[in-house]
């Protein structure tokens, strides 16, 4: 067994990269992914990892680093936040539309303008699209293992497409948490050898990286990356069955919390879920009918698998830490498409919470649940979008 | 390795490491200066290519130009790219995990991915010391969108972005000294280098394979499509540029300037403006003093680099 530390989320994630001694890393500072990728630095210069570290001029060039590594043919990381994964998105297309398995812990910050560093998921959310994997972590150790588990994922020979490990700025990167810590060799044994495919580095068998694509081909190419993903829900589950094998934590495309008997539901990624627990434990306690949904899979996102889980509710509140102005939610979105499926359909309301680092608080949770109750007696909605732990 | 002898005969019969069936409009310099360079060695090349007309014309589907390992990822990142290319060469011979073959690593960009919109890439990668050459092929414009201005371009010039009309006679800023600028970075090897000089370009390139660290080379690159020049102007073009001193050849090792071919006879820059159709409207009476402009700080840019190379000591050694 591995041993028990208390640590913060970007020195667990930091950790989870020593073990597994990328060949290449590139990396460039942003708060709060800085300190990840700071602590990685010190293991380069204490020859604690093999890892040739390029320390570029921006983002996009770290992306763009990361690309020409792995096209190279090794195994390749980097980290960012916020405006840094803004500024890499035209790179986060390329890196995966050229197949490309880059895992990149996404310390989730808000974006600009106004400035903030703090933590939401309007950069996740906003790299929603560019064929990624994302897993969504709630706390340090989370970070850890889906970091760990992302190599596999990501390197799977059905898959071979980047991935990026999601957790909360500040709230998990910054904050002390216990964090049971695998032995290296347990890592290095499960995430195996790196295999490379087409690498640019076979020089007899030389590989042109990146062509010219029009209307002819173009819209085969996007299918058969849409058929990858199709895939990846499958390896999730099977390295999340192995990893189990070895840590005992388990580990799968959401988390349920007291959801099985429940009639109302709250969906929630992240550390906010953590809250929301304890407070689901407190309405329980008073006879109210109340359970969890976490996705923790948002890149494929697993509609049938969560409809299932979800179908027998009266009411859901789906929670989110980032907007899409004009629109509603994006987690709330992906909700709504999952319950399209089902026959009888729950109530559904949507809440905006925590932007910009905003404390989620007991009450908040407390705020939504009460509605919950509301919404589920009298099927009807009086607002389906909102945002709370506002200042008025 | 010995650098090989650059005798055409011997050259001629090499393998052609950049085939011909590329889509490169004809009389286009871009390929050329390619097959120059990949001619001039035999060391093993993995290139990156910025997108532009190199890129779009050589890697079609599943056609391919390159017979090297070639990645082409956008527009503004080839040093970036490249620089990770190398970054896992080091890292997996320095494990043990390859064998060391002494690849050399080229990215290839045109003037509009080189001086604008990749120029942080280059800068960042130049600085942080990749083993690595970046080549730009100058042909003075955003050709590949339709010959849109870019800091490469000539003052005066006529584009499709600066177009010469009635008021604004094309563009009315001078172009980025990109050469200097890449020697002001302090890399071991910056060199302006021309295809009508082949064997000073293939010396140049012979010379950078044999220095560790980030090298930068900038090739003027005749586009007859962007320049409005005939298909088969583009040697003479090139050399006209050399000639007029318009484009000066010389290369800046360890710091050290010295101007590598040095013009007989200086000729005068409407020498190489002439049979360019986007310099016409320079010919017109009114804009006679622009002409003279040209001239002027030609004439002052050619001094300042001879009296560098004189401070050099290198220049008696032409």
């Amino acid at each position: 067994m591995g041993k028990i530390v208390a640590v913060t989320g970007n020195e667990a994630c930091a950790q989870a990269l020593k073990q597994i001694n990328p060949d290449v890393c590139a990396a460039y500072p942003i708060t709060p992914a800085t300190d990840l990728m700071q602590r990685f630095s010190g293991f380069v210069s204490d020859g604690k990892v093999d890892t040739e570290l390029v320390l570029v001029e921006s983002e996009h060039s770290a992306m763009s680093a990361c690309i020409g590594a792995a096209a190279a043919g090794g195994r390749v990381a980097t980290a960012t936040s916020s405006q840094g994964l803004a500024l890499m998105w035209e790179m986060l297309y390329i890196a995966a539309g050229t197949r490309l398995p880059i895992i990149m812990p996404l310390v989730n910050r808000a974006l600009s303008a106004p400035l903030n560093i703090h933590g939401d998921h309007s950069d996740g959310m906003g790299a929603r699209d560019t064929g990624w994997i994302q897993l969504y972590s709630e706390n340090a150790q989370e970070a850890y293992d889906n970091t760990i588990q992302a190599f596999r994922i990501a390197e799977h020979l059905d898959i071979r497409l980047p991935a990026m490990v999601c957790m909360d700025g500040f709230i998990v990167s910054h904050s002390i948490e216990r964090v049971e810590y695998i032995d290296d060799a347990d890592v290095k044994n499960f995430v195996g050898k790196f295999q490379a495919v087409h690498p640019l580095l076979d020089l007899d068998n030389p590989k042109s990286y990146g062509p010219l694509i029009l209307t002819d081909l173009y819209h085969e190419y996007k299918r058969a990356q849409h058929e990858v993903m199709t895939k990846v829900p499958k390896v999730v589950l099977e390295v999340a069955s192995d990893f189990e094998k070895m840590t005992g934590r388990k580990y799968g495309l959401f988390e349920t919390y007291r959801l099985e008997d429940a009639e109302i539901a709250v969906v929630v990624m992240s550390s906010a879920a953590g809250t929301t627990k304890d407070i689901i434990d407190q309405y329980r306690d008073k006879g109210v009918k109340a359970g969890l949904l976490k996705p923790r899979m948002f890149r494929p996102f697993p509609y049938l698998e969560i409809a299932d889980a979800l179908k027998h509710l009266k009411a859901i509140a789906v929670l989110d830490r980032a907007d899409s102005f004009g629109g509603y939610g994006p987690l709330f979105m992906e909700i709504s498409s999952a319950v399209m499926s089902m026959d009888t359909k729950p109530a559904m309301i949507n809440k905006i919470f925590g932007l910009g680092g905003r404390d989620y608080l007991p009450d908040q949770a407390e705020q939504v649940l009460d509605e919950l109750v509301k919404v589920a007696k009298t099927g009807k909605v009086q607002t389906v979008k909102e945002y709370i732990g506002v200042r008025e | 390795m010995t650098t090989k002898p650059l005798k055409l005969r011997e050259l001629a019969k090499g393998e052609d490491r950049f085939t011909h069936g590329h889509r490169m409009c004809s009389g286009c310099g871009a390929p050329i200066i390619v097959k120059q360079v990949l001619m001039a060695t035999d060391y093993p090349i993995i290139a990156s290519n910025a997108t532009g007309c190199l890129e779009v014309s050589t890697c079609i589907q599943q056609y391919t130009a390159w017979k090297i390992p070639w990645i082409h990822s956008a527009f503004e990142n080839a040093a970036a790219t490249i620089s990770g290319v190398e970054a896992m060469y080091k890292s997996l011979v320095k494990q043990g995990k390859i064998e060391d073959k002494q690849v050399k690593f080229i990215a290839f960009g045109g003037d509009g991915g080189t001086y604008d919109i990749g120029f942080q890439s280059l800068s960042g990668a130049m600085e942080r010391g990749h083993d690595m050459m970046y080549i730009c092929y100058d042909n003075g414009a955003y050709m590949n969108t339709g010959i849109q201005r870019s800091s490469a371009t000539p003052f005066g010039a006529n584009t499709t972005t600066c177009p010469a009309g009635d008021i604004i006679p094309g563009k009315p800023q001078q172009r980025k000294d990109l050469t200097r600028i890449m020697a002001a970075h302090g890399i071991p090897y910056v060199a302006q280098a021309s295809p009508a000089h082949w064997m000073d370009l293939m010396k140049k390139v012979q010379k950078a394979f044999e220095i560790k660290g980030p090298k930068f080379m900038n090739v003027i690159s005749p586009c007859n499509r962007g320049w409005r020049s005939r298909t088969d102007d583009a040697i003479m073009l090139s050399k006209l540029a050399v000639d007029t001193c318009y484009w000066p050849l010389y290369e800046v090792e360890n710091g050290v300037l010295k101007i590598t071919v040095k013009p007989k006879e200086k000729k005068p820059i409407v020498d190489f403006l002439k049979p360019q159709g986007r310099f016409k409207h320079l010919f017109a009476p009114e804009n006679a003093a622009m002409l003279l402009q040209i001239q002027a700080d030609i004439d002052s840019e050619w001094e300042k680099l001879q009296k560098l190379a004189a401070f050099y000591g290198t220049e008696e050694k032409q």
